[in-house]
């Protein structure tokens, strides 16, 4: 800089850049060129993960069904206790009606391959609700198997070669012939949802997890909420400055920083081994997790109380209010909007959280919702976890749709806060 | 009656002696008494004294009932089942006890084992109800004591005033309570595990492989402990992260701060936030189904030979999460520094670039540099993305293209499923847990630290 001034000569304007300004100048383009590569990469990565979620869980949208005319015949099903019949051997003659050519074993086992395993049961829950239905011939719907959905899908490209792809030319002939006869249809995937989990892609759902889900967090909440709050009543309106309280403080930060997995062997050596807890319950998974949030809601319970001015005590303490009531009827309703901020989104980190479930157990293989909080069960994120490690073609799918569901109630839950923030939010000048 | 019911009954009770409390109350006002606190306070009084002993004597009676009425159940068994049996071999006869009372029955049960589990029955049904009688005996005898202590001179606000401060200061205790409790259980089994396995071995050992054979007199491998391979893929992949997340943080955070208009900055902001928020088994999925299959293809492409768990894949991915991180921290400390420094470097001619470079930088080092350190802790304490995205076999190398191993991966594999506390397969992960939360304690604390004692230079 100094050097141009000091050149100064008369051939070039005042503001003509030399090349060291050129330089200068350059290596400020570069940096902001960085910046925004920066953020362009970080976006992108953003983007790529949403879109290849979203692509992957596509399919998982629509269940291919199969429509079957199934006569039951009366002597097959006793009408007294239609659950014992066997329905699987209706549904072979049913099928086999419709492909009669189909004789040798190899073939009927790969026909049967194209058909859910939940037939069955979908014929039988049919029966048990309406008895009258014994001796009658009636139309049953119910899932195709995972190779049939994705050849309806197109996941299986039937143009490849046989020793390519995973069904034979035959299954893509039957499977042909099914449309062909208007059989097949492919409505939304409810049972995704309401289905509870499964070893066959097409019958596996959501609900177990999703219900287990709900107690862990319910009880997340019903431990942490007051706890928290009263943890940072205490600290932020009582508490004395001494070495003791100091202590709790650095307690509370280190909490917050400690990996969730570590939570995870505190409570299968307290919870389970010490006190002899039920494995993969969700009381536990709820505990475990709510020793987790207390942290979050306690360093946000204490901004929000420090948020209230000191006025609003002085003028309650003024009229004779007691410390308590001043803190009770005053300082905690200003500040709640806050504090409930801060606990929904400790909540949504609660119910993402994987790890410390995983070592409690909650990744068992359950096939139906937990009835309490003291059943096994499993929760969103381990079921993911689950549908993740299995080998079928059918689960990639359904995990990324369950992982959409995941974030489709994280995405909620921080909406919900942030509408709160905006909303309720005081200003105080 | 389920431990739900009682407490909504003990919660009822309490609320009748809220009710009381309060009517004895405005009964000593109505003749005539001026009172110290006014009637609800009283209630509250009463209320408190009926719920909190009841309340307390369920949990202590819920926590003791179990290992009671085991120890009375194996009292009651003959002595030739008993005696001389070692924990495990008691631990399973009490579980095929309990299975037979719930009516899980495999194979026909000896007589013994029916004849217990009737008794375990019988005990269990007189535990409860003996809960149930005391916890009431409790509430009632509570409220009774609370409204005998009630007159007009009574110090009621002070009182509940008293007991809720209590109240506060246990709930804040517990907060200590959970650290002392990671601390002991970490402690405990791991010197558990360090009789068997000696520690230098653990720390210094060079190979790992913990399986063990399930029974003793099966013959396979015994086991070998050493970590520092294990140790070694932690810091590895964490390295990676780090090696992605700092540029991409710190760049994205001076762009925001120095050069982004106000909207730009509100709109990409949160979006970077979105990447913090998003639970880490969505980013294992995605390094399993998208980044990790990228990679290989791309080293095949080279003609490279890339594993399918590469180091780089769970590293890369792991770097991605941890970007929001440093640029929020980065961009904290880049804020934090005061407007009047940048005015004095542009008075002096400096370019954006330079005042960054050689003023503000060097200003928001101590939060930059907490920042990151607090993103190396939890790089370390990662589980999900690695317990998807890495490998399972320790291997000791510095090529991101092969597989390597994490503390986190390797205590979710050992615990995983059915564990036993006695064998040194599943007490070498509470090792590894040790060393894990001492570890990321330490970084911390300095992080805390270097924050602390470089912040208030400039205010």
């Amino acid at each position: 800089m100094s050097d141009t001034a000091t050149q100064g000569t008369g051939r070039r304007a005042w503001y003509e850049p030399d090349a060291k300004l050129k330089r200068r100048h350059a290596a400020d383009r570069r940096l902001r060129a960085y910046g925004i590569a920066a953020i362009v990469f970080a976006l992108a990565m953003l983007a790529t993960l949403v879109v290849t979620i979203a692509i992957t869980a596509a399919p998982a949208v629509t269940q291919t069904m199969v429509t079957l005319e199934v006569e039951v015949p009366e002597g097959a099903v006793n009408p007294s206790d239609p659950r014992g019949g066997s329905y699987q051997k209706i549904l072979n003659e049913s099928v086999a009606r419709i492909f009669p050519e189909v004789d040798t074993p190899r073939e009927l086992r790969e026909l049967r391959q194209l058909f859910s395993n939940g037939g069955q049961y979908a014929l039988r829950d049919k029966v048990v609700a309406d008895p009258s239905l014994i001796g009658r011939t009636f139309e049953v719907v119910f899932p195709l198997s995972d190779i049939g959905d994705q050849l309806h899908k197109g996941v299986i490209d039937r143009d490849l070669p046989r020793d390519q792809r995973r069904v034979s030319d035959e299954q893509v002939g039957w499977y042909d012939r099914l449309v062909e006869q208007g059989r097949i249809s492919a409505p939304l995937n409810w049972g995704l949802i309401f289905n509870a989990d499964s070893r066959f892609p097409e019958l596996a759902g959501l609900w177990g997890a999703l219900v287990g889900s709900f107690y862990a967090l319910l009880i997340c909440f019903l431990v942490s909420f007051p706890v928290g709050i009263a943890a940072a009543v205490y600290l932020e309106e009582f508490a004395p400055k001494n070495r003791f309280t100091d202590l709790i403080e650095v307690n509370i930060n280190n909490l917050a920083a400690v990996p969730s997995i570590v939570f995870g062997l505190l409570g299968l050596a307290v919870f389970l081994n010490f006190f002899g807890m039920p494995r993969s319950a969700p009381i536990v998974g709820g505990l475990v997790l709510s020793l987790m949030t207390l942290p979050t809601i306690i360093i946000a319970t204490r901004a929000a109380l420090k948020a209230v001015p000191p006025s609003i005590r002085e003028a309650a303490i003024g009229v004779g209010a007691s410390r308590m009531q001043t803190v009770g009827h005053h300082v905690l309703p200003l500040a709640m909007p806050g504090i409930l901020t801060g606990t929904i989104i400790g909540l949504a980190q609660a119910l993402g959280e994987t790890a410390p479930l995983l070592l409690i157990g909650m990744n068992a293989f359950i096939t139906a919702a937990p009835d309490s909080m003291f059943n096994p069960s499993t929760a969103l994120p381990t079921q993911i976890y689950i549908w993740a490690d299995s080998p079928e073609r059918g689960f990639t799918s359904r995990t990324s749709a369950a992982i959409i569901v995941l974030l489709g109630f994280l995405v909620c839950m921080n909406a919900i806060a942030i509408y709160m923030r905006k909303r309720f939010e005081r200003r105080w000048s | 009656m389920s431990v739900t019911l009682l407490f909504a009954i003990v919660l009822a009770l309490a609320f009748v002696g809220y009710l009381l409390g309060r009517a004895n109350a405005s009964g000593l006002k109505a003749a005539g008494n001026s009172l110290h606190s006014i009637p609800p306070y009283h209630g509250y009084f009463v209320a408190l004294w009926c719920g909190l002993p009841a309340f307390l004597l369920v949990f202590i009676w819920q926590a003791a009932q179990s290992t009671v009425v085991d120890q009375l159940l194996l009292a009651s068994l003959p002595a030739h089942l008993t005696e001389g049996a070692t924990p495990a071999r008691i631990s399973l006869l009490l579980g095929e006890i309990k299975n037979v009372a719930a009516g899980r029955i495999f194979g026909t049960p000896e007589q013994v084992t029916i004849d217990a589990a009737a008794r375990y029955q019988s005990l269990q049904n007189t535990a409860s109800l003996a809960m149930v009688v005391c916890t009431l005996a409790a509430a009632i005898a509570g409220i009774a004591f609370a409204r005998s202590r009630l007159s007009p001179e009574f110090r009621a606000r002070n009182r509940v005033d008293g007991i809720l401060r209590w109240l506060l200061i246990i709930c804040s205790i517990l907060a200590i309570l959970t650290t002392l409790g990671i601390i002991l259980s970490l402690v405990i089994e791991s010197l558990a595990f360090f009789s068997r396995v000696p520690v230098t071995e653990f720390l210094f050992g060079m190979e790992w492989s913990p399986q063990m054979a399930i029974r003793s007199d099966q013959i396979a491998a015994t086991g070998a402990f050493g970590a520092v391979p294990v140790f070694w893929g932690t810091i590895f992949i964490s390295a990676i992260a780090m090696f992605v997340a700092l540029p991409v943080g710190l760049f994205s955070a001076i762009y925001l701060v120095e050069y982004a208009d106000k909207r730009v900055r509100s709109v990409v902001k949160p979006l970077l936030e979105i990447l913090a928020g998003i639970p880490t088994i969505v980013y294992g999925f995605f390094a399993v189904l998208t980044v990790a299959p990228f990679i290989r293809e791309f080293g095949m492409s080279l003609g490279l030979d890339v594993a399918s768990n590469s180091a780089l894949a769970a590293g890369g991915v792991m770097g991605i999460m941890i970007i929001p991180f440093i640029s929020s921290f980065s961009d904290d400390a880049i804020t934090a520094v005061p407007q009047s420094m940048r005015d004095g470097a542009y008075a002096l001619g400096a370019t954006k670039a330079e005042t960054i470079r050689q003023v503000l930088l060097p200003a928001a080092l101590p939060g930059i540099v907490g920042g990151v350190l607090l993103a190396v802790s939890r790089a370390i304490g990662e589980t999900m993305i690695v317990v998807m995205a890495a490998g399972l076999t320790a291997t000791l190398t510095a090529n991101p293209l092969e597989g390597v191993t994490t503390v986190t991966v390797q205590i979710v594999t050992l615990l995983i499923g059915d564990t036993e506390f006695d064998s040194p397969k599943t007490l070498s992960a509470f090792g590894l847990g040790l060393v894990l939360f001492i570890s990321t304690l330490a970084l911390n604390v300095l992080a805390l630290q270097v924050v602390k004692r470089y912040r208030e230079r400039y205010e």
